[in-house]
């Protein structure tokens, strides 16, 4: 079948704002948008732009505005859209360098500020640091995040006021935070209630949705707001 | 401890201020869910709204305990909403403007909480 692709397009180079080009594809159910984008890049326009690797949702490259939700174009098909539209925008909130491409530098400077690393002073074992599966557990569903964006691009909060941490680089604190293994959890929760830091989150709940790797991001906010206010008390 | 994280950014200053309103805003919401939605049933669905007067207010204030039930209201409902005001400016206020807002929201909900407190703690008990 045929379906309309959408595309909000923007040159630095040539245009002033952003517009929308559509573009008629040949489309199977099972096509993903991102085997669309290929299409229209391939076969109708070479200087369409967007980020993409791995193909298959592990990489976090592709994660962009589609139908009005942040997703990964490589892990959304054509019959989950229903319809015979699609739209496809560059993630909002973070500045856009070319078409679908926008610069990340801020997000990765967010998500580095946290110490996403593990700390241990100890001295290290011979083999590797061993830990329960009851503690693993406690951390086990903020390991999943790709850092794709699509969080923090969907927070309102972060849209207001981009001086706020934002969603994914709390998510990858509480992946450090609660594990036993680290000693930096007093550090990261100091980073962490500043102005800027959990405070700012207002549990809007657009995170929890965009992340394509469903994780419980607003939970996970929520118990390392707990855990300042534990630490304090 | 050194001034800057391992992350090699500047160590935030902890402010307790903001973890302090954070939690404060989630006990007055608990405190709130007890003693608005008891003075909505009292005032709406117990009580007859009609023939609540002046004279009706001083009766129920006659006893020290609604006296500090209603003050308590008084307290948590000045704090969430004006807290809540303030979340709504900060979210979309920068600068200059962003200061006077919060601070006329601050006046704002002392000179009601003083109002109110004012009321509560000089109104004649009634006359047995």
């Amino acid at each position: 079948m045929q379906v309309e692709l959408r595309i909000l397009r923007y040159d630095p180079e040539r245009d002033r704002r952003p517009h929308e080009e559509s573009y008629r594809v040949e489309a199977g159910p099972m096509d993903r948008v991102l085997d669309l984008l290929h299409r229209v890049k391939y076969e109708q326009d070479g200087t369409l732009t967007f980020r993409r690797s791995c193909g298959h949702g592990i990489c976090g490259s592709d994660a962009m505005l589609i139908n009005g939700r942040n997703r990964l174009a490589c892990k959304i098909r054509v019959d989950q859209l229903g319809g015979k539209r699609i739209t496809v925008a560059p993630l909002p909130g973070l500045p856009v360098m070319k078409d679908l491409v926008v610069d990340m530098e801020a997000f990765f400077a967010k998500f580095r500020s946290v110490q996403p690393f593990l700390v241990n002073e100890g001295v290290a074992p011979v083999r590797e640091r061993r830990q329960s599966a009851h503690d693993r557990e406690r951390f086990d569903d903020t390991t999943k995040c790709i850092l794709c964006a699509a969080c923090t691009s969907s927070c309102p909060s972060f849209w207001a006021q981009p001086a706020y941490v934002g969603p994914a680089a709390i998510v990858n604190a509480h992946r450090f935070i609660f594990d036993t293994r680290d000693d930096a959890a007093e550090e990261r929760l100091e980073i962490l209630a500043d102005k800027d830091g959990v405070w700012r989150c207002r549990t809007i709940f657009n995170c929890t949705d965009a992340c394509p790797r469903g994780i419980h991001i607003t939970q996970a906010i929520l118990e390392v707001s707990r855990a300042i206010v534990e630490r304090h008390a | 401890m050194p001034t800057i994280t391992r992350a090699g950014r500047a160590r935030p200053q902890g402010s307790s201020f903001e973890l302090a309103v954070w939690y404060l805003m989630r006990l007055t919401g608990l405190g709130l869910f007890v003693t608005a939605l008891g003075h909505f049933l009292i005032t709406h669905l117990l009580s007859d709204p009609s023939i609540q007067d002046v004279a009706w207010v001083s009766e129920r204030w006659g006893s020290i305990a609604w006296r500090t039930v209603d003050w308590l209201m008084l307290t948590f409902v000045t704090f969430h909403a004006f807290m809540g005001m303030r979340v709504v400016v900060h979210d979309y206020t920068r600068g200059a403007l962003k200061t006077v807002l919060t601070m006329a929201l601050y006046l704002g909900a002392l000179v009601i909480f003083a109002l109110g407190t004012m009321v509560v703690a000089t109104l004649p008990f009634p006359v047995a």
